[in-house]
């Protein structure tokens, strides 16, 4: 999905300024945790998160994480929206609540990773 | 075999929003050196659980950075409290981070395993009152 498909499709609005053109996100991890997201997520990633701190956006940084959809209404603070635009990640918002943005956009194409517990 | 470069950070154990500088610091060294990208995450990963820990559980530290033509290695040196049971420690899920850490979003107990899946090679040594040094290395 693209961004702007994804933006349609949990109804939110994007705090980065460029909209990028044409990068194709299939996958999502979402959590409050960023020990889990760490542990678990894969690059390019849509990190679906609450988490509002700038520790998200660094976390996205380390992980080649390039979208992050917030959710609850939640909104970085500057210094994270700073952090982002330096890193190329495209930061989005949404009111709906963390469960009904993953179940729209699982409805809409978007799948979890396989989670490799222990190996 | 003088054939790496060194980088040293100090990192401030008092300040949770600059956690990450470092690690984000040798990452984009590191891209710029043409390493292969997966060894970069894996590098970016390990370094930055390691330097949560640091601030979360210690009071700051250092980190010094060798990178070699093939690999680079990285040890996290702290003088905080030190790690009774460092096995236990491993184990996923254990934690003693306080309510306050995991309302910022860390303290599930997955960073110490997490490094270990992230790097090649891997090294506790730890005294309780004195502090904690982790070795790491990845291969590129
Ligand atoms: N540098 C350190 N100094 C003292 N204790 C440490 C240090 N690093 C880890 N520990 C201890 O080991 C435990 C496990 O560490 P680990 O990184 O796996 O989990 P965590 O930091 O608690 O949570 P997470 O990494 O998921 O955010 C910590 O809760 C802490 O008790
Ligand atoms: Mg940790």
């Amino acid at each position: 999905m693209l961004v702007s498909e994804i933006m349609k499709t949990v109804n939110a609005t994007l705090l980065t300024k460029d909209l990028p053109g044409q990068r194709d996100i299939s996958h999502a991890f979402s959590a409050d945790m960023m020990s889990d997201v760490l542990a678990y997520a894969d690059s390019h990633m849509l990190l679906i998160t609450g988490l509002s701190n700038p520790q998200t956006i660094r976390t996205a940084e380390m992980l080649d994480i390039s979208c992050v959809l917030y959710v609850r209404g939640k909104k970085p603070d500057e210094l994270s929206l700073a952090m982002a635009k330096r890193n190329g990640i495209t930061v989005l918002c949404s009111n709906l609540s963390m469960f009904d943005a993953c179940g729209l956009l699982y409805q809409a194409g978007i799948r979890g990773g396989i989670i490799n517990n222990g190996e | 075999m003088e054939n790496k470069i060194h980088f040293q950070y100090l990192i401030d154990g008092d300040d949770f929003t600059r956690a990450g500088e470092a690690s984000s610091d040798i990452k984009s060294k590191l891209k710029m050196m043409n390493i292969n990208p997966d060894a970069v995450r894996r590098v970016a990963i390990a370094m930055y659980e390691g330097e949560i820990n640091m601030i979360i559980h210690a009071d700051g530290g250092t980190i010094d950075v060798d990178v070699y033509p093939d690999k680079l290695t990285m040890v996290l040196k702290d003088t905080g409290p030190g790690i009774p049971d460092i096995d236990k420690a491993m184990e996923e899920g254990y934690s003693t981070a306080p309510d306050n850490i995991v309302s910022l979003g860390f303290g599930a107990g997955m960073g110490l395993p997490n490094m270990k899946r992230a790097s090649d090679e891997m090294e506790i040594s730890s005294v309780v009152g004195q502090g904690t040094t982790v070795t790491m290395t990845v291969l590129f």
